[in-house]
């Protein structure tokens, strides 16, 4: 029995630590810590409900546009702003490329060279990539002179004896089961998708003015005015150019991405058996329907994989345990909490740094444990499918039979760590060819003469009631995301978000259970113990992002937090 | 290029290869090149005669190392950079730095990450660029961030304090940004304000646009030194005039044609954002002619006003967000950011109460987190 750490995980956003112990060969146990903490919704507290998606966009800057978008609603729900439907329309598109976006990037760059050995590809032979990317996909790229160009390019790189940011890594592990050519073919789409991903994500700064951290958002609807005869407007031009970058980022997710996920998780099928984690979904479901407010993707419950039982989503089923995480109750330890019934107290019980261990039988982390009816939950894009698939809806469940054919696996694959992985990818494509469709909609409801973009009737504060209560639901690229606010006398009475790594990177409870991280890492195989590379495969197969787990609850308007004067 | 060779003369095998030859290697023709200067020597507010100047000093550079910390962050400013504007020429040019740890990106995980980072140190000291990115929280001892068991102080004293520079990414490593907000929960500073005495250059912006640290870099590699800066600590290259001074909308400010409400007509036909609560005219940046994601757009031009978040503590000093600046002065382009930096300091606060206003919302629980602004 060994006990090994790994800190920093890299390749995620934010700062997590893993404590494991490994025996015979693989995982027995598993701890999830995050070791960051910013209190911003304290900062919030009394301050203008209209600025708040502002300030709670910063919790993140990769997802960059989720926070705005669950702040926006749960004020219009408190105050009961209902937003024009292009507001609606043009929030689906920022939504939608965002998730197609952000998936890319998660899977070239942040979870790819997990399974991809750059350093393996040198040895390829450019006309057999080119011939094994032919026939995976018509990509116009997928030539044996480009491949021998990148392969060139790289061979360059390494001859110059500092690899930057690839030095010190994983290269010749024997977890890596790719042929070097397929490593070339991702390796050379890794540099692609780095260019395509900052040209697709320009339908941010069309609709938004910058991304990341777009500064568009309204109570009430969108800050860019739709006028087809004004230049500084949204206009026909500008829509016609968000048509061409919707359909350049569908074509790479059609021709590259998927083909790409195909071919990689052909060769490490057995992970289909690992990594299953807590067996329990949840989503909220999101893109709604414009007029009737109905959700594209639907929401619910799905308990112990049991996906012919679909559940719907009850908030009041949502608690917090902090048995295992650095805050107080003022009602004791062993006890949940509602959010609305929430209380924060950060009171860190850690070791003093620099330590070399955390104490996992006491606290551990930065992120609470929230529970549904007591159980842990997962959420991300596996949660979302399934949820759907359980719900009937046929783009979901056409989407993920066609993958799960072509990989000549059950369904009982998709709760695993490959499974997480290729729900990604599914959805990412399922999106990619959704968002074109809310764009013609818009182009419509514009041609048709309605220009409207934000709804102004309750913009002005005196026309709030003394005090207001809601919620805002949005599904962010890793998950279900939750804002509540109260509002007194214009102000914020106080504010929390429950996010989707706080679900997934949860410690344990105060029954001990485990959270999604913790339940999936246990069984991995570890080939050597100080190269956990599997450890890495699974974790971020959730694509962690824990700036946005970390948070302060301080629900009921009290006023817990201490400050200490330096 | 004295300074150069100190930062770069580490005896690695790249050290005869030159940025030009580099380039050339990897299929970047000399035109493009030349293009990319030229661009440089915009963005460096530099008349383009100094094109062919910066491709000299480009022409002889070696590759500087760099490293990357992430504090208390949202990695926004990394992602900013993934956006640069200048994509293929300008990536080249972070790549020909070797960015040697950024926990983002790079491969290795755990104590081989932080091997990588050791060695710079160890092997490097005096001759690495440093980059942070978020703020260092100070309360009871630093233990709101720590990374593989040491606090984000700990690492910037031993990271920054080896570095031939630090540049400060982003309004939070600047100068404490959003966690730093009253009440302040962690204590949370700028790099700056946490290890006063090393070198630092602010770039401010929440993000920062990527083009100014791109252009921070050329300016130091291609002139040898560090580009002059504010008393903020901001180069004046990028931020030594206001957003007002420059902003396509400054002529309906002068007409008097303001938006009155979201989507009215005014707002339609790009007039003034003053009166929905624009800060450019107290904020000081480059966003009216840099913009952001390939020059497409910036706030102000997309119909949302400047929320001032290249200016220190802007989280409490320019909120609400909406509500209009005071007695805004007649802004003469002549002041300078020092100048007005302090008449606006005084003014903000006396016209919004600033944190005492905003701290006298809180009922009593952060009296002590107000009396530390």
């Amino acid at each position: 029995m060994a006990r090994i750490v790994v800190d920093p995980i890299t390749r995620i956003e934010g700062h997590l630590r893993i404590e494991a112990e490994v025996s015979g060969g693989s995982v027995t146990d598993a701890w999830s810590s995050s070791t960051m903490f910013r209190g911003i919704e304290t900062i919030l507290k009394g301050r203008d409900p209209r600025d708040a998606w502002y300030f709670t966009q910063r919790f993140c800057g990769v997802c960059t546009t989720v926070h705005s978008i669950a702040s926006i609603r749960a004020v219009e729900n408190a105050l009961g702003i209902k937003i024009p439907p292009n507001a609606e329309l043009i929030r689906n598109i920022i939504i939608g490329i965002q998730n197609v976006q952000d998936h890319v990037i998660h899977f070239y760059h942040l979870h790819a060279l997990d399974w991809v050995d750059i350093t393996s590809g040198l040895k390829a032979d450019p006309a057999k990539t080119a011939q094994l990317a032919a026939s995976l996909s018509d990509w116009p790229l997928n030539s044996a002179s480009y491949f021998k160009g990148v392969q060139e390019k790289l061979k360059a790189f390494v001859a110059r004896g500092r690899l930057g940011p690839f030095a010190n890594a994983y290269w010749g592990h024997p977890a890596y089961r790719l042929p070097p050519e397929a490593d070339l073919m991702a390796t050379a789409h890794y540099l692609e998708a780095l260019e395509w991903q900052k040209d697709v994500i320009r339908i941010h700064a069309i609709l938004g003015s910058k991304n990341p951290h777009p500064q568009t958002f309204l109570v009430g609807g969108m800050a860019l005015p739709i006028d087809p005869d004004s230049q500084n407007a949204l206009n026909a031009d500008k829509l016609e150019e968000i048509r061409r970058l919707l359909i350049k980022a569908r074509a790479f997710v059609e021709q590259v991405y998927l083909p790409d996920l195909l071919a990689v998780a052909s060769f490490y099928k057995e992970w289909a058996a690992i990594g299953g984690g807590v067996g329990n979904y949840l989503s909220y479901g999101d893109f709604p329907d414009p007029l009737s407010g109905k959700p594209w993707l639907p929401p619910g419950i799905v308990m112990k994989k049991e996906l012919t039982r679909l559940l719907p989503v009850d908030h009041n089923k949502v608690t917090e345990y902090v048995d295992h995480s650095w805050y107080e109750y003022s009602k004791g330890p062993g006890k949940g909490l509602h959010p609305f019934e929430g209380e924060s107290q950060a009171k860190y019980t850690g070791p003093k740094p620099p330590y070399k261990n955390l104490d996992t039988d006491g606290k551990y982390s930065w992120v609470k444990a929230p529970r549904y009816e007591e159980q842990p939950m997962e959420v991300g894009p596996l949660a979302r499918l399934l949820v759907g698939y359980g719900a009937g809806h046929k783009q979901v469940q056409d989407a993920v039979n066609g993958v799960l054919g072509k990989l000549n696996v059950g369904p009982e694959a998709l709760f695993s760590t490959l499974g997480r992985t290729a729900a990604r990818g599914i959805e990412c494509l399922l999106i990619s060819r959704e968002t074109p469709k809310w764009l013609d909609q818009l182009i419509d409801n514009i041609g048709r003469g309605d220009h409207s973009a934000h709804n102004g009737e309750k913009w002005d504060p005196a026309s709030w009631p003394d005090e207001a209560a809601g919620y805002g639901w949005h599904e962010a690229p890793r998950g279900a995301l939750g804002h509540w606010i109260r509002i007194k006398e214009q102000k914020i009475l106080n504010y929390q978000a429950v996010v989707p790594s706080t679900w997934n990177a949860s410690p344990r409870d105060a029954r001990g259970a485990r959270g999604p991280y913790e339940a999936a890492l246990v069984g991995t195989p570890m080939a050597d113990p100080e190269k956990p590379l599997e450890i890495l495969r699974t974790v971020h197969s959730f694509d962690p992002c824990l700036a946005c787990a970390v948070h302060l609850l301080d629900a009921g308007g009290n006023e817990t937090l201490k400050v200490k004067v330096v | 290029m004295a300074k150069q060779d100190e930062v770069c003369g580490d005896g690695l095998p790249e050290r005869d290869l030159s940025l030009a030859r580099i380039l050339a290697e990897r299929g970047i023709s000399r035109r493009d090149f030349m293009k990319f200067c030229t661009a440089m020597s915009a963005a460096l507010s530099l008349p383009a005669a100094f094109a062919p100047r910066i491709a000299r000093a480009l022409d002889e550079v070696k590759r500087p190392t760099l490293v990357w910390l992430e504090f208390q962050d949202c990695a926004g400013n990394t992602e900013a950079l993934l956006r640069s504007a200048n994509p293929t020429v300008g990536e080249m040019v972070l790549d020909i730095l070797s960015v040697e740890y950024h926990e983002t990106i790079m491969a290795a995980a755990g104590h081989q990450a932080e091997e990588a980072l050791a060695k710079v140190v160890r092997e490097q000291k005096g001759k690495y660029i440093a980059v942070v990115e978020g703020s260092i929280p100070l309360h009871d001892d630093g233990i709101y961030c720590c990374i593989a068991g040491r606090t984000a102080l700990d690492i910037a004293r031993e990271v920054c304090g080896s570095a031939f520079a630090t540049i400060s990414a982003g309004t939070c490593a600047a100068y404490g940004g959003i966690p730093s907000a009253a009440p302040n929960p962690t204590g949370a500073v700028g790099v700056t304000a946490a290890l006063p005495g090393i070198t630092v250059i602010n770039l401010p912006g929440c993000p920062l646009n990527a083009d100014n640290l791109t252009a921070t870099v050329v300016h130091f590699l291609a002139f040898g030194k560090l580009p002059a800066t504010d008393s903020q600590g901001r180069p004046l290259f990028a931020y030594g005039k206001r957003i007002h001074d420059n902003c396509e909308r400054r002529p309906h400010f002068d007409a008097g044609q303001y938006v009155e409400q979201w989507g009215d007509g005014s707002h339609k036909k790009g007039h003034c954002l003053y009166k929905m609560g624009c800060k450019g005219p107290e904020t000081w940046h480059n966003c009216p002619s840099q913009k952001y994601n390939e020059k497409t757009a910036w706030p102000v031009g997309s119909g949302h006003g400047c929320v001032g978040c290249s200016e220190p503590h802007f989280w409490d000093t320019m909120t609400p967000f909406y509500r209009r600046l005071p007695q805004v002065p007649g802004f003469g382009i002549e002041s300078t950011a020092d100048k007005i930096g302090l008449g606006i300091a005084a003014a903000t606060a006396a016209a919004f109460g600033a944190h005492g206003v905003i701290s006298g919302f809180r009922k009593g629980d952060d009296s002590e987190g107000a009396k530390e602004e």
